[in-house]
């Protein structure tokens, strides 16, 4: 990347990419020459089994982890030599665990969302407001603007949080497991949410758990395991038994959604294998 | 979930309708909240009228006009002038500082137990102090509020490595811990630089329990523009500590510089609590008290906690220095012992509430 392409150049398929990432906490290594890219507008999905690194990897693109050796990409700058409110402004992340102070109420929690969008001496402008409101109907958390968040359930909670990182008006929008502590009808509801935003233009990256759910929302999935990717692509063309199988270790079988046309994974019965190796 | 295209504008709506529809939280607090910061001024300047009519020696309104209008140099003008207005106003700077270095210390550190005299920053800077007096010989406040700085960073920065050193991270009460322990430990070598020295020891003996007499006007000047970088500084970083508040990846993701933001907070609590420890002493509780009074009426938005407690922590010092001076007439209680009794069960009521942990 040492001549950028300009901004939109038709070369540049890709606004976020990782090139050569070497990611660590302190002297744990968990993924080495690491190559990825984000398909611009894609709802791109990082799937596999747990400590495979996929939060280590969002958190990389997120900017949240420096990596040991390689760089992340944004528009074709190292992310990191960027101004931190700027890449705020083009990213967002709903990171996996945060705190909710005490009190808060839902819109208050919300319009800091804004902070990127606002400087020391002009603070709180009709682009805030408007973003602010947005941001509420499209996660239909309007009617609980005066709620104190910490009273909420925990679906409503997620859906603020959202809110919260939607009112940061990013083209991308990065989230760190979000549908973690949900029961069935809430990750439903979160995720469903999430494909709305796809919908509208947003380039979406999504950690999540649910292998079937993965298939049937994501537009772009990457599988990971042992701190590398196996593959990558469309759910349709990617998921297979054999993969399932090589990721998981789980044998099974894979039938058509009947909702969606997408793979759906029926685990085999009784019989688990042992790793193949 | 979302109907097209009718999302822009509110459909017949008036204008406050949309208000409403658009921001239902917010609305009309700020102005509330702003004209409470104006009777808080009020308030303000009528207890700092008290603290300077009231005391052992009483002294008619009237009086107390004529000191300003036509000083005759006489008795009741002269303890005016020279005594109780630079007290008062010590206790403005003093009660100011102290209470936006709480309510930043429990901001940056999320711990609601936080207190620049409960987390040791104080006895750090009354380490210094005593230094600088016991030892050196110093007596001019400028140059001796150095050695309070220096005291008040080492400690922090001590304490705050203490605390979160291990794997479980600072907890609020490791945190609290580790102040109160590096606390004494300040506190006792200061003690025996004290017992060494006779002479030192009497010039200190009210400083070192908190106490705003015996401080001319020209101490205040001194203190003074360290006190009002102080100020400054802590205030403007209200919002990236509302940010921060969210937690670090959150904060971090919306474009706040973590570490930057952490040492701003430092370097201001330094400046406030080095400032105010070596004008009052080492004071406990206005910084841990007023803050927490403060987000219970205001909320959990710094800026205006920041303000409010800046605002709030003077009313209630000098308050509490004017009784002091009036429950022993003709002597008087210095505040940080007053203080003391007042916070202390103040101080477990908050502990023993169940949410203390969750800031």
């Amino acid at each position: 990347m040492a001549a950028a392409p300009a901004k939109g150049s038709p070369l540049m398929a890709s606004r976020l990419s990782g090139t050569s990432l070497t990611l660590a906490y302190d002297q744990r290594v968990v993924a080495t020459d690491l190559n990825v890219s984000i398909p611009d507008e894609s709802f791109t999905v990082i799937i596999g089994p747990n400590a495979c690194g996929k939060s280590t990897l969002l958190r990389a693109l997120a900017r949240m982890l420096k990596p040991k050796t390689g760089a992340v990409h944004l528009d074709g700058s190292v992310i990191t030599s960027l101004p931190s409110k700027e890449v705020a402004r083009r990213l967002g992340l709903l990171p996996q665990s945060s705190i909710v102070p005490d009190g808060i109420t839902v819109a208050d929690l919300v319009a800091r969302g804004r902070y990127p969008h606002q400087r020391l001496m002009r603070q709180w402008s009709k682009a805030d407001e408007k973003a602010v409101a947005e941001a509420m109907r499209a996660t239909d958390v309007t009617e609980l603007g005066d709620r104190i968040v910490d009273e909420l359930s925990g679906g409503q909670r997620q859906r603020v949080w959202l809110a919260m990182a939607l009112a940061q008006e990013t083209p991308i929008l990065l989230l760190d497991e979000p549908t973690t502590f949900l029961d069935i009808s809430h990750q439903i509801e979160v995720l469903d949410l999430c494909a709305d935003l796809h919908e509208t233009g947003r380039t979406m990256v999504a950690v999540l758990h649910d292998l079937n759910q993965a298939c049937r929302y994501a537009t772009h999935l990457i599988v990971m395991r042992g701190g590398a990717i196996v593959a990558e692509g469309e759910p349709g063309d990617v998921v297979t038994p054999e993969l399932v199988r090589q990721v998981f270790e789980l044998r099974c079988e894979i039938i058509q959604d009947p909702q969606t046309g997408t793979p759906l994974i029926v685990p085999e019965a009784r019989r688990r294998v042992t790793a193949p190796a | 979930m979302r109907p097209a295209e009718e999302t822009a504008v509110p459909v017949a709506g008036t204008g406050e309708e949309a208000g409403a529809a658009r921001d239902p939280g917010r609305r009309g607090r700020p102005a509330v909240l702003a004209t409470g910061l104006v009777v808080g001024m009020a308030v303000l300047a009528l207890v700092a009228m008290a603290s300077v009519a009231l005391g052992a020696r009483g002294v008619s309104f009237g009086t107390v006009i004529d000191a300003f209008l036509a000083p005759d140099g006489s008795n009741d003008h002269t303890v005016i002038r020279e005594l109780r207005v630079p007290r008062t106003l010590l206790g403005i700077g003093v009660g100011a500082t102290l209470g936006l270095a709480g309510a930043l210390m429990q901001s940056l550190t999320r711990n609601p137990l936080a207190d620049p005299g409960l987390l040791g920053v104080n006895e750090g800077a009354a380490l210094g102090v005593t230094l600088a007096l016991g030892l050196f010989g110093l007596s001019d406040p400028a140059v001796y509020v150095w050695f309070a700085f220096g005291g008040a960073a080492l400690t922090s920065v001590a304490v705050y490595a203490l605390a979160s050193s291990g794997r479980s991270g600072s907890s609020p009460v490791r945190l609290t811990l580790a102040g109160v322990a590096f606390g004494m430990v300040c506190t006792a070598i200061a003690s025996a630089i004290l017992r060494m020295d006779a002479q030192t020891f009497d010039r200190m003996r009210f400083w070192l329990t908190g106490s705003l007499a015996g401080q001319t006007a020209d101490t205040l000047v001194r203190l003074a523009p360290f006190m009002a970088a102080g100020l400054v500084l802590g205030l403007m970083l209200a919002r990236p500590l509302n940010t921060l508040a969210l937690g670090d990846d959150a904060g971090k993701a919306l474009g706040v510089g973590v570490n930057r933001t952490r040492i701003l907070t430092g370097v201001a609590v330094t400046l406030l609590c080095g400032a105010a420890t070596a004008a009052a002493g080492p004071l406990w509780f206005v910084g841990l008290i007023v803050p927490h009074a403060v987000r219970a009426v205001v909320g959990p938005d710094q800026r205006w906690v920041l303000p409010y407690s800046a605002l709030a922590a003077p009313v209630l010092l000098l308050a509490a220095d004017v009784a002091g001076r009036l429950i022993a007439r003709p002597g008087e209680v210095q505040v940080g012992i007053v203080w003391a009794v007042i916070g202390a069960p103040i101080f477990i009521m908050l502990a023993r509430r169940r949410r203390v942990a969750a800031l």
